[in-house]
């Protein structure tokens, strides 16, 4: 029962803390951990995160070249979020779940999904291209937002079953204006489901700035109006980003509670390689985005602590270059699509009438001079 | 009431017939009571299935469908939902993949349209997208039509809507026994199902069914005829059988009446077959007649039994009109005279 004086105490422990985003290190690579919300991550944890970004950013920029050579019929680049990509990705446990969209392939591909896999739907296949339960990823949703309800119910779902389960969602700052977003804020509120959400605020949507998207002070803020505990984040520090995921899991795990957590990052490329951004943005803008590279600020924090040497940052960038003549390689050959599997999965068994289709089908191909 | 829902609440299992299981293999109950006892049955029978939705709770929804299943179930397992359809359909989803059998309800056929992106763009396709891995069986009920004296959005006939959604199992029961049976069926399929329930027919009664019935996906004779096919499904079911006495009667027409219960996938063999014995066919639906259902009927027996047939298919639909106000509607619905008038107007010469 909601009475006047519980009022103000319910507000306050749905606003976000702080006015600024939380940060664990700075832009220019130095530590910002003064604030208590959100603890560094181990040294262990932080030169993972640095390795699966280099490893991150090499995939990303292998799968644009792939789309110049023919090789993928579009990429939607997540370069300059690879500390959301990877932060996220590492601070879940292996048996929960992850719900990416099409621009979270390198979170995907972290998540050790392999990356020929992973690549299929944009390769111009048919499906998602991986079993969503071998490493509980979700397929990656084009629709935005529509995934958001399917990891709340997921997650009430693992509630029910009394599976220690967490479901990720990641979401774009476009995503929270379609109406499954609040749906599935709401839903996981009352639900108390275990749910993170995940919104990569990069600033745009294809060509539209935040600024027309919602008139919000910051998304994270949203929270609050479904009684959710949310965050506002530097979405550029991935140590920052896999404390406050962690924190959010944690507490999830623990019957606590949804978190909506908003990171600040940018989208250093165009929408995807068939976008010119040119025309909507200015390149000093981007420009100013480059000088907070995430990869460059973890790299010079680990460095200024001893944590990596040229040695390490070799062994990684190597390490980066098999991965990418791996994904080369994976891509290579032409893709052998059967028809036949067109009708194969529609329903649990396929219908009279699609069997005959493709019996039609299969007909019509054998008539035909090859 | 309450006498009835607890023999409607009795578990699936039959292994044990005593006094009460009796009193319920001879009991007439109503369309909203056999769809009760499916759902309890269910429940019982099944620990991954929920119900949610909208007022299914406590209230047990506002046709009552659900009436005493969450006191008896517990609200973990019959639980009232936030309102919004398509997180309804879209956590229905996410729960299906974690291994539970949701069977939700959309209050009314036009409220389920909130919910058409997740019901189309997912619930219809996860599999296809996944090659086969993410299994979805989930149960849409939607109280759909009209003939309740219902206002505006409470009356739609949507179904179109859904069967040309590929991934969409689509069925409607036309009677009582039938709705036990085919929601049981439903509940059980590893397909996504909607399963349409005719409003106008919540209050009609008949016995529950005993074990055996036609498989979900096929069509049922309801009246052996040798003159003329009437085709019809959900609430025209009832319409049909009434016109088909009343063709007997008046107009000395020995009429078979088919029920189509399963609109997706589409029972061509039964149709057919009935079509090709009588060399006529009428389809009735409420929905409007462009571009509706009964269209894709009279093109596909057209396709099938063309040198079989002595007249063309007509169809008796409602106008292509939004639904009208409950004062009107009764010149919308086809009822037995315009269904009989269809009849009438098919080429008879042979039979002169």
């Amino acid at each position: 029962m909601i009475t006047l004086s519980s009022v103000p105490d319910r507000v306050a422990a749905a606003l976000p803390p702080g006015l600024s985003p939380l940060r664990l290190i700075a832009a220019d690579g130095s530590a910002d951990d003064a604030d208590e919300m959100l603890v560094m991550p181990s040294d262990q944890v932080l030169v993972e995160l640095l390795r699966r970004m280099i490893v991150g950013r090499r995939f990303d920029t292998q799968a644009t070249a792939l789309t110049r050579q023919g090789r993928l019929a579009v990429y939607p680049s997540s370069r300059g979020q690879e500390a959301c990509q990877v932060g996220a990705v590492l601070a879940l446990r292996e048996q929960d779940w992850l719900f990416p969209t099409y621009r979270d392939t390198m979170a995907v591909i972290t998540r050790s999904v392999a990356a020929a896999e992973a690549l299929s739907l944009l390769r111009g296949e048919w499906h998602c291209g991986y079993d969503p339960y071998e490493r509980n990823v979700a397929p990656q949703c084009t629709p935005l937002a529509t995934h958001a309800l399917h990891a709340v119910g997921l997650a009430y779902a693992a509630r029910v079953k009394r599976a220690d389960q967490v479901a990720l969602v990641l979401l774009g700052d476009g995503a929270t204006s379609e109406g499954d977003t609040h749906e599935a804020l709401n839903f996981a509120a009352v639900w108390r489901a275990p749910a993170v959400f995940l919104v990569q605020n990069n600033g745009y949507a294809i060509s539209v700035p935040l600024a027309k998207q919602t008139a919000a002070p910051a998304l994270a803020y949203k929270g609050v109006g479904y009684g959710m505990r949310s965050l506002l984040i530097d979405g550029n520090d991935a140590a920052a980003v896999y404390a406050a995921v962690s924190s959010a899991v944690t507490r999830a795990a623990s019957g606590d509670g949804p978190t909506l957590i908003e990171a600040l990052t940018y989208r250093v490329a165009a929408h995807t390689n068939a976008d010119d951004a040119t025309r909507y943005r200015d390149s000093a803008e981007v420009d100013a985005w480059l000088d907070r590279d995430p990869l460059r600020r973890l790299e010079t924090y680990l460095r200024g602590q001893k944590l990596v040497d040229d040695g390490d940052l070799e062994r990684f960038g190597a390490e980066a270059e098999r991965f990418a003549a791996e994904v080369r390689t994976a891509m290579s050959g032409d893709m052998t699509a059967d028809p036949a599997e067109l009708f194969a999965h529609v329903y649990a068994e396929p219908t009279r009438a699609l069997a005959a289709q493709r019996e039609f089908l299969f007909a019509e191909l054998a008539g035909r001079p090859s | 009431m309450s006498n009835l829902m607890e023999r409607a609440a009795r578990p699936a299992g039959r292994a044990q017939p005593g006094p009460e299981q009796a009193a319920r293999d001879t009991a007439q109950v109503t369309m909203a009571a056999a769809l009760n006892a499916a759902l309890a049955d269910a429940l019982a029978s099944d620990p991954r299935v929920l119900i949610f939705g909208e007022d299914v709770g406590p209230l047990g929804g506002v046709f009552r469908v659900t009436d005493g299943l969450a006191a008896r179930f517990g609200e973990g397992r019959v639980f009232d939902t936030p309102l919004a359809e398509s997180a309804i359909i879209g956590t229905a989803i996410g729960m299906a993949m974690n291994g539970l059998v949701p069977v939700v309800e959309m209050q009314f056929d036009a409220f389920a349209y909130p919910a058409f992106e997740q019901l189309t763009s997912h619930l219809a396709k996860l599999r296809n997208r996944t090659r086969g891995r993410v299994s979805l069986p989930v149960v849409v009920r939607v109280p759909f039509g009209g003939g309740i004296g219902g206002v505006e959005h409470h009356c739609d006939s949507s179904e179109t809507y859904y069967v040309h959604t590929a991934g969409l199992r689509v069925v409607t029961p036309g009677t009582a026994s039938d709705a036990y049976r085919l929601l049981r069926q439903s509940i059980e399929c590893p397909d996504p199902v909607i399963f349409l329930e005719p409003k106008r027919r919540y209050w009609s009664k008949e016995q529950l069914p005993g074990e055996s019935g036609p498989a979900i996906g096929q069509a049922l004779i309801r009246r052996p005829g040798t003159d003329v096919t009437l085709i019809a499904y959900g609430g025209t079911v009832a319409t049909a059988l009434e016109t088909a006495d009343a063709a007997a009667a008046e107009q000395g027409r020995d009429v078979e009446v088919v029920d189509l219960r399963s609109l997706s996938p589409f029972d061509d063999a039964t149709v057919a077959g009935s079509v090709r014995r009588t060399g006529r066919a009428v389809v009735v639906h409420e929905a409007s007649g462009f571009s509706g259902y009964g269209a894709e009927v009279a093109a596909r027996l057209t396709e099938q039994c063309f040198h079989y047939l002595e007249a063309p298919i007509l169809r008796v639909t409602g106008f292509d009109i939004p639904y009208p106000p409950p004062a009107l509607e009764q010149y919308h619905l086809p009822g037995v005279d315009r269904i009989l008038d269809a009849i009438g107007r098919l080429q008879w010469d042979d039979h002169a």
